[in-house]
């Protein structure tokens, strides 16, 4: 087993609206990502995935518990937004230069090109498509070399094909440039195609409610096998609130 | 044409022709008091617009920014906006003499309350999401401001910048007829005393054409650089 390099106990996160009570978002929420390990955190949409990624991405540091970095000083953290994100006013290109160092600038032309952008390279974002953004946005993620890639529903609002092409483009990525990666979803079939663990999220406040590694075999395994993992995924989510009887309500909900 | 030809008609001398006020302009350009009065005069224009452009969009930044600094400026930039060009004017000449500081933040002064109000306008409209990838990609403060922030209040400070020239140098003229003894401002005034309408459409005239050559040589070609990716 590759070594532990990100530590995550959030033990509790509030968020306070000016004049309502306090809402406990999320609760004890605890768990490990290895290095070069790809995990995906699975829960209904506003269950408060993209607020536990604000905290591990250090962009929001109101909260309770501990995340550690067991690597160097300061990870380089890539993140690929909900939204692409990319500033109207650069090219696709001018985009990931922005934000990578000057010795990156190899990387940023080979990212390019293996995710199919070469030709847009050139493009203002408002002349390309939502489908080709997103991959723009997921060629910066990696563009800056990071020691840890965060998703946010990357492939939301993709028609399946697109999401279908979306996944490749990321498991391409992966390739060229192996990285842990914490992915944040409400699709399974995201997290079967791309995740080596799963984390299945639910109840309020939020909290892990079971995990399941997906089998060596099954990884990345091409799109029938993540069909298949999904469907496996999609059995045994009813089994849990048996197991967490709080959460009952929250999942049958989401059916 | 339709200006020769009813000047023509009309005959006077309080409407002269646009052929006259051509050869008076040249007259004068030859001569060289158009020329050196149209300096002196660019020269106010350019530090009053500086000085209100880099003031009212720092302050603009800060009141959109921090709600504090808005809550304790807003009455006074709202005073400073309705307060007559001339009372400003007055009071500076009053204050701090008759000299060309005074005159300039006179004038400053005049514009800086309403950059002020389009930047915070432009500040407040700022894209969140943006700014939140900059901040996890570590842009950096300077390189955000030039990158993410800049290009965003770049349409507030294109439309401030436009509506400042045009103010400004309005407001120069007034400003050196009332306490200055050069300028296009001045020349006119004297002219005036002496009913040479010929002369003041003719400095009239040549100023207008420096403000359009500014706009065309150096605002427009800007504009169009900064928003060349709109579609």
């Amino acid at each position: 087993m590759a070594p532990i390099i990100l530590d995550v106990d959030v033990r509790r996160k509030v968020f306070r609206s000016r004049a309502g009570p306090e809402h406990v978002v999320l609760a004890d929420m605890r768990f490990s990502l290895a290095e070069r390990e790809i995990v995906a955190l699975v829960g209904p949409s506003g269950c408060g995935k993209t607020t536990l990624l604000r905290l591990i991405g250090r962009l929001d540091h109101d909260f309770e518990g501990r995340i550690t970095w067991h690597g160097q000083e300061a990870p380089r953290i890539g993140t690929v937004f909900q939204e692409p994100r990319l500033l109207p006013w650069r090219t696709v290109r001018e985009n990931l230069l922005l934000v990578t160092p000057p010795d990156c600038v190899e990387t940023v032309d080979e990212l390019l090109r293996a995710l199919g952008l070469w030709p847009h390279r050139d493009s203002y974002p408002t002349q390309i498509s939502l489908g080709m953004a997103r991959r723009a946005s997921i060629a910066r993620a990696f563009a800056i070399r990071p020691d840890i890639v965060l998703l946010d529903e990357p492939f939301v609002s993709l028609d399946p094909s697109m999401a279908e092409r979306g996944r490749q483009v990321l498991l391409d990525a992966w390739q060229r440039r192996p990285t842990t990666g914490l992915l944040v979803t409400h699709d399974l079939l995201d997290a079967a195609a791309l995740a080596d663990r799963v984390l299945m999220l639910a109840g309020s406040p939020t909290r892990i409610v079971s995990e399941v590694v997906i089998p060596p075999a099954n990884r990345r395994a091409g799109t029938e096998a993540a069909h298949a993992f999904a469907q496996e995924l999609r059995l045994l989510r009813p089994v849990e609130p048996v197991l967490f009887p709080d959460v009952s309500a929250a999942s049958s909900d989401r059916r | 044409m339709v200006w020769e030809l009813a000047a023509t008609f009309a005959h006077s001398r309080l409407f002269p022709a646009a052929s006259a006020v051509a050869l008076t302009m040249i007259q004068e350009a030859v001569s060289g008091s158009l020329l050196s009065n149209l300096a002196i005069t660019l020269a106010r224009v350019a530090a009053a617009f500086t000085v209100a452009m880099v003031l009212g969009t720092a302050l603009g930044f800060a009141m959109g920014i921090w709600r504090r600094v808005d809550l304790a400026l807003d009455s006074w930039v709202t005073v400073l906006l309705n307060l007559p060009a001339l009372v400003l004017i007055v009071l500076m000449y009053v204050w701090f003499g008759l000299n060309e500081w005074a005159a300039i933040a006179a004038v400053a002064l005049n514009k800086l309350p309403s950059t002020a109000v389009m930047v915070r306008e432009g500040t407040r409209a700022l894209d969140r999401n943006l700014v939140e990838m900059a901040q996890s990609f570590r842009l950096g403060r300077v390189k955000t401001f030039r990158h993410v922030t800049l290009p965003q209040l770049a349409p507030y400070l294109f439309a401030a910048a436009r509506s400042g020239l045009a103010i400004i140098w309005k407001i120069v003229l007034v400003v050196e007829l009332l306490g200055r003894s050069n300028g296009v401002g001045f020349q006119i005034e004297a002219y005036f005393q002496l009913f040479d309408v010929t002369h003041i459409l003719a400095y009239t005239l040549a100023f207008i054409f420096v403000v359009q050559a500014i706009e065309w040589v150096f605002l427009q070609p800007l504009e169009r650089r900064v928003s060349r990716w709109r579609r």
